[in-house]
């Protein structure tokens, strides 16, 4: 897993209490509305995002920058690629 | 003269417009609307262009509209879906203590776990004074849920004063509108409002069918998990007909209000007037100018409300005495009791709910009937005429 720091990013996404596969279509329709090479944040409170949101940018071909940890949730970093 | 209907508060009938627009959703339109396949997407559209016209009625964004199957499941929705996705903040929630059971419960299920609630007293009116709420506001207060309008008492409460308080200290508010919609302007911006709650079997749409307004962006914990259905904030397959009723009897609610509000008040004043000259002995509840325009609220001294309301129903004419869950467990209204209603005077509760299919021979009715069934019921009162001992009035709890 891939962590980082002080990311910033164009647009956020809060999907704090939201569970399977809400982590998953939200940010697929999110990023439809971006523009190419733009971050969006992602939070999340569900564990399975840990695993699912990097393998879910490989197969859409977006970028995964990196996750950042916080006392209530998780911040996804992804950069769209195309 | 058909009959005298008038409890709305209770229920609506359902409007023809709004029938007619539901059914082909029973049978042709049947479709799944989180299928793929085209029928399926077409209800999906179908399920949002009905979230817009609720959102309208009330000026919000379709997306910050949640459909559930009723006003107490978006009550239920809103107090303990904020309460436990917020609790790290804190764990104290204020409620008025003349809420609907839906609110009141919901804030006990949370003391029963760990929160704790505060139950804000009200006014003899019912009016909750936003200075009495600055002085319950503890640093750990989450969440504040004060009802637009009473359904038992009609007063319609201060809510954009109440909201700007917590605005100010960073606190979500909550107002429950099933009384209000449909019934007086209610618009989220003005009241300033984080969310709201509606029924659709108070705005001429079926029962089985409510929704809640939630602010863009505001956290809340789902009750019900499951599905993507309402963005995964409430999961269950929907209930496309009753969606659909709701919308009509959403944009029928919006489309007819500015008529409806004066000519229900006219009829609400004809009664009030009426019963106040022809029957002695009555008290009239609720605040007296800030109250719903077809809202008519008494209790008749030394009367069993059921009493009354089994003969004003023999006679064709329709009314309640309040609370339904309180009636039932033969237990004197909450409502009531916070207002100092006198525990024998609040037996004698019965409440009259106007809507715009009522006429003024409807409550010609009512006046020439409700005077000689009082003086019977009271004629066979055993406390009817006594002077109630001092220290023995009690308050209803």
């Amino acid at each position: 897993m891939k962590f980082v720091q002080e990311q910033g990013a164009d647009e956020v996404l809060d999907l704090v209490c939201r569970m399977c596969p809400m982590h998953l279509l939200e940010p697929g329709d999110k990023l439809k509305c971006m523009q190419k090479g733009q971050v969006l944040e992602v939070l999340t409170d569900y564990d399975g995002a840990l695993e699912d949101i990097p393998e879910w940018c490989k197969k859409c071909g977006h970028e995964f920058i990196g996750l950042e940890e916080d006392d209530e949730y998780y911040k996804f970093y992804i950069k769209k690629k195309k | 003269m058909n009959d005298a209907y008038l409890d709305h508060a209770s229920a609506t009938p359902v409007k023809k417009e709004v029938l007619e627009a539901m059914l082909p959703y029973f049978s042709d339109q049947f479709a799944n609307p989180s299928n793929i396949y085209d029928i399926g997407s077409e209800i999906k559209s179908v399920v949002d262009e009905q979230r817009a016209k609720v959102a309208e009625l009330i000026g919000a964004k379709a997306e910050e509209i949640i459909f559930t199957s009723s006003g107490a499941e978006a009550n239920n929705l809103a107090i303990k879906g904020v309460g436990f996705a917020h609790q790290k903040k804190g764990k104290h929630v204020i409620v008025s203590s003349i809420e609907h059971h839906s609110i009141l419960n919901s804030a006990r299920f949370l003391e029963r776990m760990d929160f704790e609630a505060t139950f804000l007293p009200v006014d003899e009116h019912g009016y909750v004074d936003p200075e009495r709420l600055v002085k319950v506001i503890r640093p750990e207060t989450i969440l504040v849920s004060v009802m637009h309008a009473n359904n038992e008492i009609g007063t319609v409460e201060p809510i954009s004063e109440l909201a700007a308080v917590c605005k100010e200290k960073g606190i979500i508010f909550h107002t429950d509108a099933v009384a209000s919609a449909g019934n007086i302007n209610v618009d989220v911006d003005e009241l300033n409002v984080d969310l709201l709650s509606l029924s659709g079997a108070s705005l001429g749409a079926p029962k089985g069918i409510g929704a809640l307004y939630f602010r863009k962006n505001l956290r809340l914990m789902p009750l019900i998990h499951g599905g993507i259905q309402e963005n995964g904030r409430r999961a269950g397959t929907e209930n496309v007909p009753g969606i659909v009723g709701f919308g009509k009897a959403a944009e029928l609610a919006k489309d007819k209000l500015s008529v409806k509000e004066p000519y229900v008040r006219k009829l609400r004043d004809q009664l009030i007037d009426g019963v106040l000259q022809q029957i002695e002995k009555v008290t009239f509840t609720g605040h007296p100018e800030k109250r719903l325009p077809g809202h008519a609220s008494f209790c008749f001294e030394a009367i069993e409300g059921e009493s009354l309301i089994f003969m004003l129903a023999q006679n064709g004419i329709y009314s309640n005495t309040g609370s339904a869950c309180a009636s039932k467990a033969l237990k004197t209204s909450p409502v009531l009791g916070a207002i100092g209603i006198r525990a024998d005077l609040a037996q004698g509760s019965t409440v009259f709910t106007i809507n715009d299919n009522n006429t003024s021979e409807h409550i010609d009715y009512v006046l020439a009937k409700l005077p000689p069934i009082v003086a019977r019921l009271r004629s066979i009162s055993p406390i009817w005429g006594k002077k109630i001992p001092e220290g023995e009035e009690g308050v209803c709890t």
